[in-house]
C-alpha cells in the first residue's frame, strides 16, 4: 500500500552515538570507511555485523571481479582508440563502488543505472556484447533489462532516478519484500529529477535505494558547483536518511549498501547513500580532462586506488597468493579477449532494422515510409539496361 | 576576411556580444573551464571572468528558468544546452515561460534570452545526442527560431540573436561545427541581412529546394550533382524557421513550379509539412506538381550504425527531386 506517513523513516534505531534525529543513519558526518587506504582493517561497532559473511574467499572474488571490470575498462577505452567504439565511459578509479553496491544486491531486486555503470552490468550478468553493442553504435539498448534486472543505461542525467522511484512503488503496492537501486552521479543531484525523486520515494517510504558515485565531476565541473553541503546532506530536508560512505573501499560500500536495503525491504522506505569516489579517467573518450583538472589531485587519489587498497587488505592477511593472481588475471584476459572478439565480430544492423521497434503495433505512416525507403534502396540494385551507358 | 570554423565564428561572435554589452551574460554546463564541450565557448571565461561566463549547476530547467529572471532584471543570458536532447528537461520553462512571457505581460517583460542548441546528427553519437526537435518549438509562438549554414551567418546571426529583445533558439548544427567558411568580423550588423530573411544560396530554375542547418550543404552539394544532369536547383536556406520567410519561397517557386523541401527531423508534424501546405495556399496554380519531403524517418533517432541510413544524403535529395520533375525516381510507377 502507498502510504503518506512523513518521518516514517525515522522509526528505525533510536539515535545512537553520532547519529542526528533526523537521519539515525548519519555517522556524524564522518566517512564510513571498514579499510584503510593502507589496507587495514577498521573495525566498527554497528557496521561490521553487515559484513561478518564476508570471508577470505568472499574478498578474493571481490578483488576478482574489481579486477575484471578494470580490465573491462581498458580493453573498451581500446577498443574505442581503435575505431572498433564509438565511444567509452570509463569507470576506472570507482570499481569498489560498483562492485561493492551491485554485489550486495538480490537477483530479484531490480537496478536503474546511469551509462557509467558497466560494472554493475557485469555482475549482473549482462553478456560482454551486450555491454559493447550500444557503445559501438549497434543498439541503442544493451541487455534484456527483464532478464538481468537492470535497466537499460540512461543517458538522461538523473531520469533513472524517478524510475527506481516508481518501481518501487510498485514493489510496495504488490506488498513484496524487495528493494530497487538507482544510481545516479554527484552532478545528477542538481537534476529537478532527481530531487522530484526524493520528494515521491520520502512521501510514500518506497523501498528505493539512491547510491550516489560522488566522483567528483560532472565533466568539467567540480562538485562545488552542484552542492554547498556534502551530498549526503540533502537528502535529510526531504526526510530521507543517508550515509556518506568511502566509495574507495568495497567492504563499507557493501556494509551501506546493505543496511540501506535491508531498510528497504523492511518497510523503512528510501536511504540515500553518497560513496565518496573519484573518477580517475576522463568523463567519456571523447573529453579531455586536463583543461580542467589538476594533475596532482588525480596523484592523491591514484593513491586511494580501491583495487590497490583491497589488494594490501589480502596481502596483509596472506591471501594473495600465486596461485589467486594467477588465476584472477588469467580471468581478466579471458574476459578482456571475448570483449574484444565479440566486439569486433558482432554484425552490423540491416538498413531496415532502423524503422523496427518504434511501435508494438503496426503504424501506417512507418509502414509506408519503410516501403519507400525499401523501394529505394532496391533501385540502386536495378541492373543497367543493355546499351545505356 | 578571416578564415574560420563554425565553431570559432560563433566563438568570435560571442565574445564581440560580451565586448558591446555588459548585460549579456552566458550560462550552461561545462561552458568554462572546458570551454564547452564543442569549445564555441573557448576562453570566454578567462576573458570575461567567472560571473559573465558562467559554469551552470547540471539541471536544465534551472538554466532557463533563471534566465528568465536574469531578463526580469536587464540581462541578455545567452544559455548553452548542451546537446539537442537534453533541452526537454528545460522545455516547460521555454513554452510555458520564455515564450509567452512578454504576450502575458502585455509587452511590459520583455525575454531577450538566447537558446544556443548543437543538433542533428552525423557523428556517431549515443542516444538523446543527434536530435532535431525545432519543430517543437517552431510550433511555440512568441519564440524565434533559427537554424545556423555557414561561419558567416554563425557570426553574424549569433550577434542579431542576443540583441534581440525577442527569445531565439539558435540551433548550430553539430556535424558542421569544423568546416571552415570566410568571415567578415567588420560586419555591419544593421545593414548585415536580418535574422528572418531566408536566403538563395544558389540559383536555378527547375526546382526550388529548401533547407536549412546542416542539410544547406547536402542541399548545395545535390544541386552541383543535378546540374552535371542538366537539371537547374535553386537552393534556398532557410535561416529563420520560426518565422519563415515565406516570400522568398513563394518567388522562387512561382519561378520553378516545383519544390523539395529536406530537413533530418522526421516526417510527420516537421517543418516540411507547415512548408509544402503553406506554399500549395500561396502557389498553387504555379504549382507542376506535388510538393515533395526529404526527410528523417518517423523513428527515434537511431543508433548511430544506422544514421546514414535517416540522414537525407545527396542520393536521396536527387531522387526527391526526380520525384518533383517526373523523372525516373524510386517511387516510380506508384500512385501517392
Ligand atoms: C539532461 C542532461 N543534461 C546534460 C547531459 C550531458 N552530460 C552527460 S554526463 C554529464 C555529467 C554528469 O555528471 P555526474 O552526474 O556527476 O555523473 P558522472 O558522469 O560523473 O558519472 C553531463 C553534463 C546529459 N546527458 N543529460
Amino acid at each position: 500500500m502507498l502510504t503518506d506517513q512523513a518521518g516514517k523513516g525515522v522509526h528505525h534505531d533510536t539515535p545512537g552515538p553520532g547519529h542526528s534525529a533526523q537521519n539515525p543513519l548519519r555517522t556524524g558526518g564522518n566517512l564510513l570507511q571498514l579499510v584503510s587506504p593502507e589496507g587495514e582493517r577498521i573495525s566498527h561497532p554497528e557496521f561490521d555485523v553487515w559484513v561478518k559473511d564476508v570471508g577470505d574467499e568472499q574478498l578474493c572474488s571481490l578483488y576478482e571481479d574489481m579486477t575484471v571490470i578494470r580490465r573491462i575498462d581498458a580493453e573498451a577505452t581500446a577498443l574505442q582508440r581503435q575505431g572498433e567504439l564509438a565511444l567509452w565511459p570509463p569507470l576506472l578509479g570507482q570499481e569498489a563502488s560498483q562492485i561493492g553496491s551491485s554485489r550486495s544486491l538480490r537477483d530479484d531486486e531490480f537496478v536503474f543505472p546511469s551509462y557509467r555503470e558497466s560494472g554493475v552490468a557485469y555482475v549482473r550478468g549482462a553478456h560482454l556484447s551486450e555491454i559493447a553493442r550500444v557503445w559501438r553504435g549497434n543498439a541503442s539498448y544493451g541487455w534484456d533489462p527483464q532478464r538481468i534486472n537492470l535497466a537499460t543505461p540512461q543517458i538522461i542525467i538523473g531520469s533513472q532516478s524517478l524510475h527506481a522511484t516508481g518501481y518501487a512503488m510498485g514493489v510496495q503496492l504488490d506488498g513484496a519484500n524487495t528493494a530497487v537501486l538507482a544510481y545516479f552521479g554527484d552532478g545528477a543531484t542538481s537534476e529537478g529529477d532527481v530531487n522530484e525523486a526524493m520528494v515521491f520515494a520520502a512521501s510514500y517510504q518506497a523501498p528505493v535505494v539512491f547510491f550516489c558515485q560522488n566522483n567528483h565531476w560532472a565533466i568539467s565541473e567540480p562538485v562545488r558547483v552542484q552542492s554547498h553541503v556534502q551530498l549526503a546532506d540533502r537528502p535529510t530536508g526531504f526526510g530521507i536518511p543517508s550515509m556518506r560512505v568511502d566509495g574507495n573501499d568495497v567492504l563499507a560500500v557493501m556494509a551501506a549498501t546493505r543496511v540501506a536495503l535491508d531498510r528497504a525491504r523492511k518497510g523503512g522506505g528510501p536511504t540515500f547513500i553518497e560513496a565518496v569516489t573519484y573518477r580517475m579517467g576522463p568523463h567519456t573518450t571523447a573529453d579531455d580532462p586536463t583543461r580542467y583538472r589538476d594533475p596532482i589531485e588525480l596523484e592523491d587519489w591514484a593513491a586511494k586506488d580501491p583495487i590497490l587498497r583491497l589488494r594490501k587488505l589480502l596481502e596483509a592477511k596472506g591471501l594473495l597468493t600465486e596461485d589467486v593472481e594467477a588465476r584472477v588475471t588469467a580471468k581478466a584476459d579471458a574476459v578482456a579477449a571475448e570483449l574484444r572478439s565479440n566486439c569486433i565480430e558482432m554484425p552490423d544492423p540491416q538498413p531496415l532494422d532502423v524503422f523496427n521497434h518504434v511501435y508494438s503495433t503496426p503504424n501506417s505512416w512507418i509502414e509506408r515510409q519503410k516501403d519507400h525507403y525499401s523501394r529505394y534502396l532496391n533501385s540502386f540494385n536495378q541492373p543497367v539496361e543493355k546499351g545505356a551507358l | 576576411m578571416s578564415k574560420l570554423t563554425f565553431a570559432r565564428a560563433i566563438n568570435a561572435g560571442l565574445r564581440k556580444s560580451l565586448e558591446n554589452d555588459p548585460k549579456v551574460v552566458l550560462m550552461g554546463e561545462d561552458i568554462g573551464a572546458l570551454g564547452g564541450v564543442f569549445r564555441v565557448t573557448d576562453g570566454l571565461q578567462k576573458d570575461f571572468g567567472k560571473h559573465r561566463v558562467i559554469d551552470s549547476p547540471l539541471a536544465e530547467s534551472g538554466i532557463i528558468g533563471t534566465a528568465v529572471g536574469l531578463a526580469y532584471r536587464g540581462y541578455r543570458p545567452v544559455c548553452e544546452i548542451q546537446f539537442d536532447g537534453f533541452i526537454y528537461p528545460a522545455f516547460d520553462q521555454i513554452v510555458s515561460q520564455v515564450a509567452k512571457m512578454h504576450y502575458r505581460t502585455q509587452g511590459r517583460v520583455r525575454m531577450p534570452i538566447t537558446i544556443r542548441v548543437p543538433f542533428g546528427g552525423g557523428i556517431g553519437s549515443p542516444e538523446h545526442h543527434s536530435e532535431s526537435p525545432e519543430a517543437y518549438f517552431t510550433h511555440t509562438s512568441g519564440l524565434r527560431v533559427v537554424a545556423v549554414s555557414n561561419p558567416q551567418d554563425a557570426y553574424t546571426m549569433i550577434q542579431q540573436a542576443i540583441a534581440s529583445d525577442d527569445p531565439v533558439l539558435y540551433f548550430e548544427p553539430k556535424r558542421r561545427y569544423h568546416d571552415k567558411g570566410d568571415v567578415d568580423e567588420t560586419i555591419d550588423l544593421s545593414t548585415a541581412l536580418p535574422l528572418d530573411k531566408a536566403a538563395v544560396v544558389s540559383a536555378g530554375s527547375d526546382v526550388t529546394l529548401v533547407a536549412y542547418g546542416p542539410l544547406v550543404k547536402t542541399a548545395k552539394d545535390a544541386a552541383m550533382a543535378a546540374a552535371d544532369d542538366g537539371i537547374s536547383v535553386e537552393v534556398i536556406d532557410l535561416r529563420s524557421l520560426a518565422p519563415i520567410d515565406y516570400p522568398v519561397v513563394e518567388a522562387s517557386v512561382r519561378k520553378t513550379g516545383r519544390l523539395v523541401i529536406t530537413h533530418e527531423a522526421g516526417q510527420s508534424g516537421g517543418l516540411g509539412a507547415e512548408i509544402a501546405a503553406s506554399i500549395t495556399e500561396r502557389c498553387f496554380h504555379y504549382l507542376e506538381s506535388a510538393p515533395v519531403r526529404i526527410t528523417g524517418f518517423d523513428v527515434p533517432y537511431p543508433y548511430s550504425k544506422l544514421e546514414m541510413h535517416h540522414l537525407p544524403d545527396l542520393d536521396r535529395i536527387l531522387d526527391g527531386v526526380d520525384r518533383a520533375l517526373g523523372r525516373p525516381n524510386s517511387l516510380s510507377g506508384l500512385e501517392g
